[in-house]
């Protein structure tokens, strides 16, 4: 009855091949000993699940890091981050990567299951981009409209309540939003929607980059997504105002970094307790310009300026 | 659902025989019946354990004062994550599941009856061969790229033939579901036809009815049991189904005004949430009362299957 972990609707090829490579090999838990093929190391798993705004970067983290240190795997999988959070609290993993902080009873559910007090690492920034059609004319939003489009009782439903001008048949707002596991959709609704709940009926998909698809496909659809999975030709990305009448503003690295971009947030990975070991290492190492040039490839937000300079 | 039956009376010729036989042909026999006989009642042990299982998990959600069971089927409101007022009506998904599965029968039955009847009575040796093989092919395409099908293709389609403001919808899961029910209806189908004893249609040529008669007057109704059985394991497939629909339906919580809508099924509601929601939280509890819910909804396909085909049988 209860499946393992959802799959992703977009089945990444590459994990799966990853999968099967380490299932033919021996592989242990951090700590642990047994196997072993490389000589002196021992060969470790990291076990890595969570937001599936970060899973495409997660995975090239893992592939880099594995270059440089091949004994360790890092096995890399998505869900959404309150899946994440779930098995981090049951202790199935070693490393949950989020797109939303962890809530204080969470916490404290985890303290309780498994004795350790989870820890926190900032790993780079996200904005949340609103996308439209490429041929919708809107090129702004305030937040308040955003509200009124998506939370329950707001008033928005038709394009032409945003003075937009839209074939007759395509003006009723098609919403596209996520399914209520994922950390996207736990940040939208409580900072757009200021924690009211969403208006029924939307869209919800199962993938950050299910959105930006469908937004591509339909004319009249809104969504909401992360940075790095724009797709230029298919979808707009929508300038966002925080209150009616300030100016808009770009979603981007820079604005995002100068903390202008109203919707931006961090990207964080959670472990129980303080990291030790190899996966101190991992982490450390995504810290580094090495790791931070890769949030950057990705299409997100490294924390520091300019680290992807060659 | 017979029982296995292990007390055969040995005809007296085979117990002359046993009596030569060496100890452990005997004693490896009864192993063998004793294994046949648990393997028979194994079936029973599972189901009751799955059911036992999926209601102890939802079953504390019933004494909580918070869950009302009218609201759990009668509200369309699914905010089971809700940070202001947490809400768990069903209803929406429901008339999802109910819809989707209704057009995808209305879709795949005429299509999968009319594939059986050319196979078994129209079409030559070889092509027969062919279309069994093809037909048996698409039973083999696994759910996910079927969902994957609806996702990009048949959403693009419907968006561009039928002018819908959203190509993943009723329309779209119905279609991919009837595409999956179709070769389950076929083989099961072609399987009834084949029953009907051939003396029968001997008897209607012999009559000097045409091809036609002969299958819409002989053929369908000998074969009626069969051709239901068949349509009813197909609606068990749609209920069931989770994977194609959640991508081809639009997965949003919405009782369907046409075809056009997007709607949300129980199975993939389930699929959506049970991984975040923790374990033993109302959430989770709620989750497997659907379970008990879908559970429910297939015995009652199930039971009514059964009487039909019993007073046909007795008729």
């Amino acid at each position: 009855m209860r499946p393992a972990h959802r799959s992703s609707c977009f089945p990444q090829l590459g994990l799966a091949a990853c999968a099967i490579a380490l299932a033919l090999q021996p592989g242990c838990k951090p700590g642990g000993s047994s196997g072993g093929s490389g000589g002196a190391n021992p060969r470790i798993t990291i076990q890595n699940k969570g937001s599936d705004t970060m899973v495409n970067v997660a995975q090239v983290w893992a592939e880099e890091y594995k270059k440089i240190h091949p004994h360790v795997d890092v096995e890399v999988s998505g869900g959404g981050s309150g899946v994440g959070i779930a098995a981090l609290i049951k202790g199935t993993i070693d490393l949950a990567s989020t797109s939303r902080d962890m809530k204080a009873e969470e916490k404290a559910l985890a303290k309780k299951n498994t004795g350790k007090e989870p820890r926190e690492f900032v790993v780079g920034h996200d904005a949340l981009v609103v996308y439209v059609h490429k041929d919708n004319p809107l090129a702004e939003i305030t937040n308040e409209q955003l509200a009124d489009i998506f939370a329950e009782g707001g008033k928005i439903t038709k394009w032409s309540d945003l003075g937009v001008k839209l074939p007759a048949d395509r003006d009723v707002i098609v919403r596209v939003s996520r399914q209520s596991s994922s950390g996207t959709y736990e940040f939208f609704r409580e900072h757009v929607l200021n924690k009211r709940d969403f208006k029924l009926g939307s869209r919800d998909m199962n993938g950050s980059k299910e959105v930006v698809e469908l937004v591509g496909l339909t004319m009249s659809a809104i969504g909401y997504s992360g940075l790095g999975y724009n797709e230029p030709g298919k979808v707009k990305m929508l300038k966002v105002s925080p209150k009616a009448g300030q100016p808009a503003i770009e979603p981007g690295v820079a604005t995002t970094l100068s903390k202008q971009y109203p919707i931006a947030r961090p990207l964080l990975l959670y472990t129980l307790g303080e990291p030790t070991g190899e996966l101190k290492n991992y982490i450390d190492w995504i810290l580094t310009d090495a790791g931070q040039q890769i949030v950057e490839k990705s299409g997100y937000v490294p924390l520091r300026a300019g680290t992807s300079k060659p | 659902m017979t029982e296995p039956n292990s007390a055969t009376p040995a005809p007296p010729a085979f117990a002359v025989r046993a009596a030569k036989r060496a100890a452990w042909a005997v004693v490896g026999e009864k192993i063998l019946e004793a294994l046949v006989y648990l393997c028979g009642f194994s079936a029973i042990v599972f189901v009751l354990g799955i059911f036992l299982f999926v209601f102890k998990e939802a079953f504390p959600i019933l004494a909580n004062d918070n869950f009302s069971l009218t609201q759990f089927l009668f509200s369309p409101e699914w905010y089971p994550t809700s940070e202001v007022n947490k809400r768990y009506g069903v209803f929406a998904m429901i008339a999802g599941t109910c819809s989707v599965t209704v057009l995808a029968m209305v879709i795949a039955v005429p299509f999968g009856l009319g594939a059986a009847i050319y196979i078994s009575e129209f079409c030559g040796h070889k092509t027969r061969e062919i279309l069994k093989i093809v037909i048996e092919f698409l039973a083999a395409v696994p759910s996910v790229v079927w969902g994957f099908i609806g996702l990009t293709v048949m959403s693009r389609l419907i968006v561009q033939y039928t002018g819908a403001p959203v190509g993943v919808n009723m329309l779209n899961g119905g279609i991919i579901l009837a595409l999956m029910c179709v070769p389950i209806i076929v083989s099961i189908s072609e399987d009834a036809l084949k029953a009907v004893p051939d003396s029968y249609r001997e008897a209607a040529i012999a009559l000097g009815v045409t091809r036609w008669q002969l299958v819409w007057r002989v053929l369908l109704p000998a074969a009626k049991n069969g051709l239901l059985a068949a349509v009813l394991l197909g609606v068990g497939r749609g209920v069931g189904e989770t994977m194609a629909v959640l991508m081809a339906t639009g997965h949003a919580v919405h009782i369907p005004n046409s075809v056009f809508d997007s709607v949300r099924t129980l199975t993939a509601n389930i699929a959506s949430e049970l991984g975040e929601a923790p374990a033993g939280s109302d959430h989770y509890r709620v989750l497997f009362l659907i379970g008990v819910l879908l559970f429910t909804l297939t015995f009652a396909v199930n039971l009514i299957a059964d009487t039909i085909v019993r007073g046909i049988r007795r008729k």
